[in-house]
């Protein structure tokens, strides 16, 4: 059973609206992926994680409760939470992940961002205003909330002289380069993912892979924003042999991801459908997305792989303990 | 019935969900399978059928947002944005 999706919406979006975040977690965990890297604060260029790879454990702990809390009857005093949530973070104080769980999503930004220095690529990074980009607000229709908040991401860019913003993950990558334009006036910032960076400047190529791959398309990433050849050519650079599912490139299939936080059984019926086509090309397979990512993953248990597609890039191009 | 429906989501967003021909290609590709999903919930609200439109609740919040009805629509239908749009109107007197 569902919980209520009102009450749902409306703790999703009361958090965006008086945290910065759907699922506010402090700015310590968000940032400590980059804390070894030294990377400069700010700058006309920076990296832009949208704290989506470092979400998804803290999604993943409270898509967990959700559903357990759908099958009780506790499931009928969401609208009690949802109060309570607005005097304090209480999908923060549930949602607590160890350190191993987070490890694997943290890697993601740092794996990018060694992809991106070693390819020579100047940029800075925000840290604790580098802030959620409020997607999941924006696909429930939360439209004055997420007008806001962009206001307040480009505010920020403002201060820090961001012309350009590297995305790391599809959903940011839509938000800041689709959805913000109509949201703020003057908008104008350049928003590219590193795939487009990387496969523009070419991967620095140090240590060849060998083997066969399946490749999943994000919806958003193929569909909203057209970036489909760059993944592929980067992965055959890596020297890689990418294999197609059946729905790939802009037919892609969906991983159910998006339904997850309302209908996590449906989310998995259909993130089912797509693990049976990948894996009939392939058992490791390549995505793009940490709502993929996880999805997938959850899905197959463990009938195949599932890496970030940063994963096979940092083995192909950046040296054992180095940047 | 609501007969001034579509035109109070037209308020909300971009609703161009009349430009629907009801071929039924976007059922056909949906990976959720929701034969409701979009055309006849779309048809409910250029009608004003506003009842049935509120019926269909967790169908409109069910959609992945994905974009393979979109992407082969043959009119050209912003079936998303129209899902948006009816998420914000089903949402608006809870908030």
């Amino acid at each position: 059973m569902a919980l209520a999706t009102r009450d749902v919406v409306g703790i999703l979006t009361d958090n965006l609206r008086l945290r910065g975040s759907v699922l506010p977690i402090p700015a310590k965990r968000a940032t400590r992926w980059a804390r070894d890297l030294d990377l400069p604060r700010g700058g006309e260029t920076v990296l832009y994680t949208g704290m989506m790879y470092q979400l998804i454990p803290y999604i993943e702990r409270l898509v967990g409760l959700e559903e357990r809390l759908g099958d009780s009857p506790l499931a009928r005093f969401t609208g009690l939470a949802r109060r309570a949530n607005k005097v304090f973070n209480g999908a923060g104080l549930v949602a607590r992940p160890g350190a191993g769980e987070r490890a694997e999503y943290d890697r993601v930004p740092a794996n990018v961002a060694r992809l991106l220095r070693q390819a020579g690529v100047e940029f800075g990074y925000l840290y604790e205003d580098d802030l959620y980009s409020g997607a999941l607000a924006h696909d429930f229709g939360a439209d004055e909330v997420v007008a806001a908040h962009a206001r307040r991401v480009a505010a920020l860019f403002r201060k820090h002289g961001v012309r350009e913003v590297i995305t790391i993950d599809p959903h940011t990558t839509t938000m800041l380069r689709s959805v913000y334009p109509t949201l703020v006036d003057g908008y104008d910032v350049r928003v590219r993912s590193y795939l487009e960076v990387l496969a523009e400047c070419g991967l620095p190529l140090q240590t060849p892979l060998s083997g066969a791959v399946v490749v999943h398309d994000s919806c958003v990433y193929a569909r909203y924003e057209r970036v489909v050849s760059e993944p592929r050519e980067l992965l055959a650079a890596a020297g890689l042999t990418v294999g197609e599912p059946v729905s790939s490139g802009r037919q892609t299939w969906c991983c159910g991801g998006p339904a997850e936080a309302l209908f996590p059984a449906k989310a998995a019926a259909v993130a089912a459908d797509r693990v049976e086509q990948l894996l009939a090309v392939s058992p490791d397979c390549v995505t793009m997305c940490p709502i993929c990512l996880v999805n997938l993953r959850k899905a197959a248990n463990g009938t195949m792989r599932f890496r970030d597609i940063s994963e096979y890039l940092v083995d192909a191009s950046v040296p054992v303990g180095g940047d | 019935m609501n007969p001034a429906l579509a035109d109070e989501l037209r308020l909300i967003g971009r609703f161009d969900a009349e430009a629907c021909m009801n071929c039924g290609v976007c059922s056909a590709t949906c990976p959720l399978g929701i034969e409701m999903l979009p055309r006849r919930l779309f048809r409910y609200a250029v009608l004003g059928m506003e009842a049935r439109v509120r019926a269909e609740s967790e169908t409109v919040f069910s959609c992945l947002l994905c974009r393979a009805c979109e992407e082969n629509c043959p009119a050209g239908v912003g079936i998303t944005e129209n899902v948006r749009v009816l998420r914000h109107w089903l949402l608006e007197d809870g908030r």
